[in-house]
């Protein structure tokens, strides 16, 4: 018996050694993290606030590209577009594109992309509102017929912004699973396919057949390896031992370490990073003094954000615009005149001085102002637990506030609860940034900063201190439907811009960076600011603005 | 020993439905709801979010009335359906923990195990050898303070970036395919030792401080002072002694588990290493109701199970208590 046994040993020991196993050749795989945050379960292109990062983008795709950088639509999937007149828009699709299921990509997809949420409740079904029909010219020339509303800006960003779906597939499906289904097997058009999927990582394998390939250049790397990565400390310590080629967290001390461990930034100083976003702090216009427009302009004088981006940051970020507006996809509609006559800056001096014109004084000497009714006033600022850069900023905010005479507290509510609290109009002030990101156009920034919609019991779409200017929403719904060619635009611009800079709904303080560093250690030529091909980001939503074109452009 | 049995199960059966209930409550009496969090970062057109989230809220039932809710969760727990995951939809959450799981077990099993094991033997040693207590239980009451946490960013930094031994993250490197054979298992344990590691070492000083302890006390106590006069060797009377001492080590470890498992959740964060700990984290940050009351429950599962085998050793281990129960004492 006792022989048996080391006879059955022996053997598993060999087949177990003998075992093929199988590895990622390094040299051709791409490592990255800061995009995704938890085991991948989803692939579906309709709901793409859950969708695994890199499904639109790297297996479905869109019209255009859009390159934040130099504010240019790069034909994708459609070779050419432009208006016919002012309410139809032509688009010429490129030819000799596949999925990957082998199907020919024409205008049907195109037009069932679209006709697919008249029909049913999706994100952009609300695009039905402005749009009559969309209809195959020939099978690589899609005619979309609008109505007298059209939103010229909010139609930009749909271009490079529609994830475009294979009508034989979704056209198969049961539509009450267009929410629903993970579509574990993506089909798209892009240059990579999903290969495998890890408890930790989400693994890409290159699409040799990529219509691409001829057009843009093939992306270098054979295979791309998303983990999840717990946090930037873990990533700080994968960057320091370069297991990971590009890491998309937020690392204060980078501007210390970064030329010891040969770290690559977009740019060589300060700030380093790209400007992706605004922070703006938004201020609940329903709660005492911040209901008055002249109190709520007064305070944006007493804030300091070139120290908290000097601070906080260690200068990875740069100081806001009075208007909030960046990039150029913003600033072409930027009013000098506007910003000069109107914007802000760190002025303690001018704050005390416009409040005590205001009638905001300390009535009752405890050191601290009232309201113009002598009622004592304080404030929370809040923003959420465990985002130890935005908890420190507020504690500069707060001493600013202090020092002209405001009662302002920093307050750190779990991450739900800070949620709920903007959502509810529970809180004083709050710094967000959900719906802040650069894009083509200013429209998507104020649809957020200002939005609308306020009325119900839940804000949730922007404009949480819910202030309420039907003049200034319409001035947005009229900038949204005039064309970047319309003589008035810059007027339009100018008017919102100078109303949002008078009643300041909310202060822009800073703008949070594209954070990404990477290594050299196997791909090189990064995209930088002396060599801006691409866009180092790997978050949802955002492959489109170039990162494909870092991807083709990398060298080993 | 049947009624002794029968008592505990009905405890822990009484003990499970609390303990169900609320976890079903706390993510539900939470501010806020799941839907406006999963929604709240998406950029989309305008007026698009308010279309979804009705929609989305309906498909999970949220739109339904708290007790229906209760209700349906009970019946679905029946059936063994954990229900869908909010956050990961739309992954049953009965899936998403199962292969999480694994990656607990493998690290907590054996640094549960062995550091009880080892830390009783040197708690012992120590108790009876001044020269070795001397050198130590200094060290070893630095570990028991240690928070997990802690000392997981101190081994990562030691151990993972300075000395460049292990990796610090992850379960497996990322050029590495699963699969059953020597590199990827030998790459696996590699990433497995440093959470392995920490947890081992934080936990292996409070059994042996504990041990050491006890031996003091029972070498000092009666039994042990009458059996050196009847002439017993040392090496006797240090066994009964570790007997005894180690009855209030094997509670201990029912009393500990909760901490130890607590610990392992923060450990794996510092790791990146892909267990229940940053699911739980990133469900209960999400208010992914269906998630977080599926980790709780298997966690409160975990504890029952694991006191109650340790009821059981106990049993084994302590005639007292059989006897007590067997009515023959």
């Amino acid at each position: 018996m006792k022989g048996h046994w080391k006879v059955f040993l022996a053997v598993a020991l060999v087949l177990f050694v003998a075992a093929t196993s199988f590895a990622y050749d390094r040299s051709e795989t791409f490592v990255y993290g800061g995009g995704l945050w938890n085991a991948p379960t989803n692939w579906n292109p309709l709901t793409p606030w859950q969708e695994t990062t890199g499904t639109g983008g790297l297996v479905y795709e869109y019209l255009f590209l859009y390159y934040p950088t130099t504010d240019e639509f790069v034909p994708y999937l459609a070779t050419s577009g432009e208006w016919i007149g002012s309410k139809v828009y032509e688009a010429e699709l490129r030819k000799g594109v596949k999925w990957t299921d082998g199907k020919s990509f024409t205008a049907d997809d195109v037009v069932f992309t679209f006709e697919v949420a008249k029909d049913n409740a999706l994100h952009y079904s609300n695009i039905w509102k402005w749009l009559d029909k969309v209809e195959a010219v020939t099978p690589y020339k899609v005619r979309f017929t609008f109505n007298d509303n059209v939103h010229y800006q909010e139609w930009k960003r749909t271009l490079y912004d529609l994830r475009i779906l294979p009508k034989h597939i979704w056209e198969a499906m049961d539509p009450s699973e267009y929410l629903t289904t993970a579509n574990a097997n993506p089909v798209g058009t892009g240059p990579y396919m999903m290969e495998a999927t890890g408890q930790d990582r989400m693994i890409w394998v290159r699409n040799e057949n990529w219509w691409g390939n001829d057009v843009m250049g093939q992306p270098k790397p054979k295979y791309l390896i998303n983990l999840v990565v717990n946090g930037n400390n873990v990533a700080l310590g994968m960057l320091m031992k370069g297991e990971l080629d590009l890491s998309n967290f937020f690392i204060p001390g980078v501007p210390k370490i970064k030329d010891t461990f040969g770290l690559t930034t977009w740019f060589k100083g300060s700030p380093y990073m790209l400007s992706e976003n605004t922070a703006l702090l938004f201020l609940n216009a329903t709660k005492p003094a911040l209901n008055d427009a002249g109190f709520r302009r007064a305070i944006a004088f007493a804030f300091n954000p070139a120290m908290i981006a000097e601070k906080v940051f260690e200068n990875q970020v740069k100081v806001a615009n009075p208007t909030g507006l960046f990039g150029e996809g913003w600033t072409k509609f930027l009013s000098e005149e506007v910003v000069e006559e109107y914007g802000f800056s760190y002025n303690p001096e001018k704050a005390k001085a416009m409040l005590d014109e205001l009638g905001y004084v300390d009535v009752n000497g405890d050191g601290w102002r009232e309201d113009k009714d002598g009622n004592a006033i304080s404030f929370k600022i809040i923003v959420p637990n465990g985002w130890t850069d935005w908890m420190e900023s507020i504690k500069i905010l707060a001493t600013n506030l202090k020092a002209v005479g405001i009662n302002a507290v920093p307050d750190f509510p779990d991450y739900s609860i800070y949620n709920n609290m903007i959502h509810d109009g529970s809180f004083d002030m709050a710094i967000n940034n959900n719906s802040s990101s650069r894009s083509t156009t200013p429209w998507t920034y104020w649809n957020y900063v200002v939005c609308d919609e306020i009325y119900g019991e839940e804000v949730t779409d922007g404009n949480f201190g819910r202030y309420d200017n039907p003049e200034l929403f319409a001035a947005i719904d009229d900038f949204n439907m005039m064309q970047d060619t319309d003589p008035a635009i810059m007027d339009k611009a100018a008017e919102i811009q100078q109303i949002m800079l008078e009643a300041m709904p909310s202060v822009p303080l800073w703008y949070n960076g594209l954070w990404a560093q990477s290594t050299s250690s196997v791909w090189k030529n990064w995209p930088t600011e002396d060599n801006p091909e691409g866009y180092p980001c790997s978050w949802a939503g955002k492959w489109q603005y170039g990162a494909l074109e870092m991807l083709i452009n990398l060298k080993q | 020993m049947k009624k002794y049995l029968t008592k505990k199960v009905i405890i822990y059966l009484f003990t499970f439905f609390i303990a169900v209930t609320i976890d079903w409550a706390i993510p539900r009496f939470m501010p806020g709801d799941p839907i406006s969090m999963l929604l709240s970062r998406f950029e989309g057109m305008e007026g698009g979010r308010e279309i979804i989230e009705a929609q989305i809220t309906s498909s999970f039932g949220l739109d339904k009335p708290m007790l229906e809710q209760y209700a349906n969760f009970w019946g679905s727990l029946f059936k063994g359906d954990l229900g869908t995951s909010i956050y990961m939809f739309p992954k049953p959450v009965g899936e998403i923990i199962a292969q999480a799981i694994v990656y607990d077990l493998i690290l907590l099993l054996p640094a549960i195990l062995l550091s009880w094991v080892i830390g009783n033997n040197l708690g012992a040693y120590s108790g009876v050898n001044k020269k070795a207590d001397n050198t130590m239980m200094p060290f070893f009451y630095f570990l028991t303070s240690s928070p997990y946490f802690w000392f997981a960013v101190v081994v990562a930094f030691v151990f993972g970036v300075q000395l460049g031994w292990f990796p610090i993250s992850n379960a497996y490197s990322a050029t590495i395919e699963p699969g059953f054979n020597l590199t990827f298992i030998g790459d696996f344990l590699h990433h497995w030792f440093l959470p392995f590691f920490t947890l081992f070492l934080v936990q292996l000083g409070g059994w042996a401080i504990g041990m050491r302890n006890m031996i003091i006390y029972e070498m000092g106590s009666n039994y042990s002072k009458y059996m050196e006069s009847l002439g017993a060797s040392d090496n006797l009377i240090r066994k009964y002694a570790f007997r005894n001492g180690v009855l209030p080590q094997v509670s201990g470890l029912a009393i500990q588990l909760g901490t130890i498992v607590a610990g392992a959740m923060t450990t794996e964060i510092v790791f990146s290493y892909p267990g229940l700990g940053y699911l739980m984290l990133k469900a209960i940050v999400n208010q992914d109701y269906f998630l977080v009351q599926g980790c709780f429950l298997f966690l409160v599962i975990f504890m029952l199970c694991a006191n109650f085998i340790v009821d059981i050793v106990y049993m084994l281990i302590d005639p007292r208590v059989r006897f007590s129960f067997s009515g023959e004492v």
